[in-house]
């Protein structure tokens, strides 16, 4: 198994009632913006990585967004560039380049050949379909989003693997001249994983491909089941999945004691933490979402949507204005909401003593080839983010490798995706094993 | 009550679902960008003159989405075909607001499809002053409620939304809106050539707006007034962007007025 590292890069100077004032990160104005604090910051967080591989993690994952304090990333290429030459030895993973936002496939596969050739080949390259807030700041037609997304990612193989110069003339995208002269380091191009949080049609588009799919802090239960889906797909493509083929990211924080933990921890849910990403609006830009989730939403309009909550779903679906705000009322319940959500595993908060049995348990539940560690959000120092990252790498992160050893957990380097050949007629071998989840009264 | 139908028209290579209601010469309707929100009582008062018909616009649910139309200049194509195949033209028309885009296009490409065009509200030229509101950028219901001036003293306008959606509202609000944007995304609602390829239009055009219409601004009424010389504009006071509903009275006896000169 591959255990990495990853943060948002949040811009942490911001007022958190602005953030509640606007009912989410996206669109708060960045007259905000400090730009010397920024500029410390975007240094901060590459010596952050650096300390990653100091420590021992076997990776560093690096996203974009755009408009948006929740993520400083917002060229995540550029980043990539510079851990590129400043590392030496982790992989650099992009979870990922948001394909359809950028709208430009062979300036794409330029910079990230440079990057694996910096490197000396140690990219992996993932893709996404950007989010919504992201299709208004780039002006990317959302209904042409998927179709950009794979005429994008067809398009940037092709540019790595075939001979040029030959000319291009797809539906989104023209090139009279495909014959770059940046190919990758590793050929015959960087291994891709693909992050998602609920969409069916990216984990049938993965299986389709041989591709990862890192769960990004989806609950246990719908995740066991997401790659369940992955795996019968797999197999009608003729292989059997295993733990090459999924990853896992979840908010993670460790601290000396428990009550620091504790402290630490409510930053995951500043200015009201993922699921204020964007407001509704932002969020389902017409035409993004297939008619099948259109309809799944339209039906069922209670649980939360990719960064948006269940609560202000329900006002976009029914006839509700938000309230009128009291922000010290508004943070308090964001806090009570934190006890659930770690009682749910879907933030991990203690001392190496009492987070490593709960990634333990995340393992055997969902026996990814990949963990990663999820640093915290909000305006948190220096000082507790490193030493997050050291208590986890030093006392967590050793017994993690042991044990996935242990249960069996090869990662994506090991044994390559898609390579377990499934014969039809016989079953599957699970993917997951669902028995925990019953002891901790989830489904 | 006139009786309507919805029939399917084959036309243009599609299968085109079409309302169909009253009696006399064809008039001609587009609907707007939200799609068509069923019989009202200005289709009542206009179909005792006119057979009304209401194409149900591609890709909004009824009718199939037609990938090669990819702007309002190939869905004005479309219409134009499916106007000459059916011996209409020269026909009246209305349009409402990206359905005003619509005919705009049409008549551009060829003046004589059209023996009068009204545009209420329309879309499809950038405006000379102010913004078309960005409707994507909003929810459905906000985008809704942004298209009269007064949503709870219009009475019509419940019936297009009452404050809740079913969850089948929901998704053809939906549809409408993801084949509006994957035509009109950018630039937004609008074609810069539209407005060098209006000049010498000499069909009779008439230019409706709502002098309380939030989401098309005056200034898209000057730039196709300026565009279209011979236009003439007819402003209803205190009405949105929805005249039709909001004062009824007065939108069928201007339109009235205008298809009998």
């Amino acid at each position: 198994m591959k255990i990495g590292y990853f943060t948002e890069r949040p811009y942490r100077w911001l007022p958190e009632e602005e953030i509640l004032k606007n009912h989410a990160f996206f669109a708060v104005s960045n007259r905000f913006y400090d730009r010397e604090k920024a500029a410390d910051d975007y240094n901060y967080y590459l010596d952050e990585n650096c300390y990653a591989e100091e420590l021992g993690f076997d990776l560093v994952a690096l996203n974009e967004h755009h408009g948006n304090p929740f993520c400083m990333g917002s060229v995540m290429n550029v980043e990539a560039a510079i851990l590129a030459k400043l590392t030496k030895r982790v992989k650099i993973v992009l979870i990922g380049n948001p394909l359809p936002v950028i709208k430009h496939p062979l300036r794409m596969a330029e910079e990230l050949a440079e990057i694996d050739l910096i490197s000396r080949g140690r990219l992996v390259t993932g893709w996404v379909r950007g989010a919504g807030s992201e299709q208004f700041f780039n002006n990317a037609n959302p209904a042409y989003n998927r179709e950009m997304f794979n005429e994008a990612h067809d398009f940037i193989v092709q540019a790595w693997t075939r001979p040029g110069p030959w000319r291009y003339e797809g539906k989104h995208f023209h090139y009279r001249h495909v014959n770059p002269w940046a190919l990758p380091y590793q050929k015959p191009h960087p291994p891709m994983w693909i992050p998602g949080v609920i969409s069916p049609e990216t984990v049938q588009w993965c299986a389709e491909h041989r591709y990862p799919y890192i769960g990004l802090g989806t609950m246990l239960g719908p995740t066991c089941d997401l790659w369940d889906y992955y795996a019968n797909e797999a197999a009608k493509h003729g292989y059997q999945a295993g733990p090459e083929n999924f990853g896992y990211l979840i908010p993670t924080v460790l601290a000396e004691t428990e009550e620091k933990a504790q402290e630490i921890v409510g930053n995951f849910v500043y200015g009201g933490g993922q699921n204020a990403f964007s407001a509704p609006e932002y969020t389902m830009p017409p035409g993004y979402n297939s008619k099948s989730a259109i309809r799944m939403l339209a039906k069922q309009p209670t649980g939360s949507w990719l960064g948006v909550s269940g609560e202000k779903m329900q006002q976009h679906m029914r006839d509700a204005e938000p309230e009128s705000v009291d922000y010290k009322e508004i943070h308090k319940k964001l806090l009570s909401g934190l006890d659930k959500v770690q009682r749910n595993y879907q933030v991990i908060a203690g001392t190496p003593k009492t987070v490593l049995p709960k990634i333990k348990t995340i393992l055997d539940i969902l026996r990814p080839g990949v963990f990663i560690m999820f640093s915290v959000q909000g305006p948190v120092s220096n000082e507790d983010r490193m030493t997050s990252m050291r208590l986890f790498a030093q006392e967590v992160m050793p017994a993690l490798h042991e044990y996935a050893k242990q249960i069996d957990l090869p990662d994506s380097f090991m044994r390559t995706p898609g390579s377990v050949v499934f014969f039809g007629g016989s079953s599957r071998t699970p993917v997951v094993d669902r028995s925990p989840l019953k002891e901790l009264g989830l489904r | 009550m006139t009786t309507w139908t919805q029939e399917t028209v084959r036309a243009a290579g599609a299968e085109l679902a079409m309302i169909k209601g009253g009696s006399g010469k064809p008039l001609l309707i587009f609907h707007d960008e939200l799609g068509y929100t069923g019989w009202m009582s200005w289709n009542e008062r206009l179909a005792d003159q006119r057979t009304l018909l209401i194409p149900l616009q591609p890709g909004f649910g009824k009718t199939p989405r037609i990938d090669w139309i990819s702007n309002y200049r190939d869905l004005g194509g479309f219409y134009a075909q499916v106007v000459r195949e059916m011996r209409l033209d020269p026909i009246d028309v209305i349009g409402f607001s990206a359905g005003g885009f619509i005919a705009a296009e049409m008549v551009a490409a060829d003046p004589r499809i059209f023996s009068h065009m009204i545009l209420v509200g329309p879309m499809g030229i950038k405006p000379a002053q102010g913004e078309i509101l960005d409707v994507f950028a909003m929810t459905i219901r906000h985008h809704l409620r942004s298209t009269v001036a007064d949503p709870e003293g219009t009475p019509e306008f419940a019936k297009i939304y009452g404050g809740q959606m079913t969850p089948e509202q929901f998704e053809a609000f939906e549809d409408a809106r993801s084949e509006t944007a994957r035509i009109g995304w950018e630039p937004y609602m609008y074609d810069p050539s539209l407005p060098y390829l209006l000049r010498g239009v000499k069909t009779p055009s008439l230019l409706i707006w709502g002098t309380r219409d939030g989401v098309v601004p005056r200034g898209c009424i000057q730039a196709y007034r300026q565009a279209l010389g011979a236009a003439q504009v007819a402003e209803i006071e205190g009405a949105g962007h929805r005249p039709e509903i909001e004062n009824e009275p007065e939108f069928e006896r201007i339109v009235k007025k205008f298809l009998a000169e």
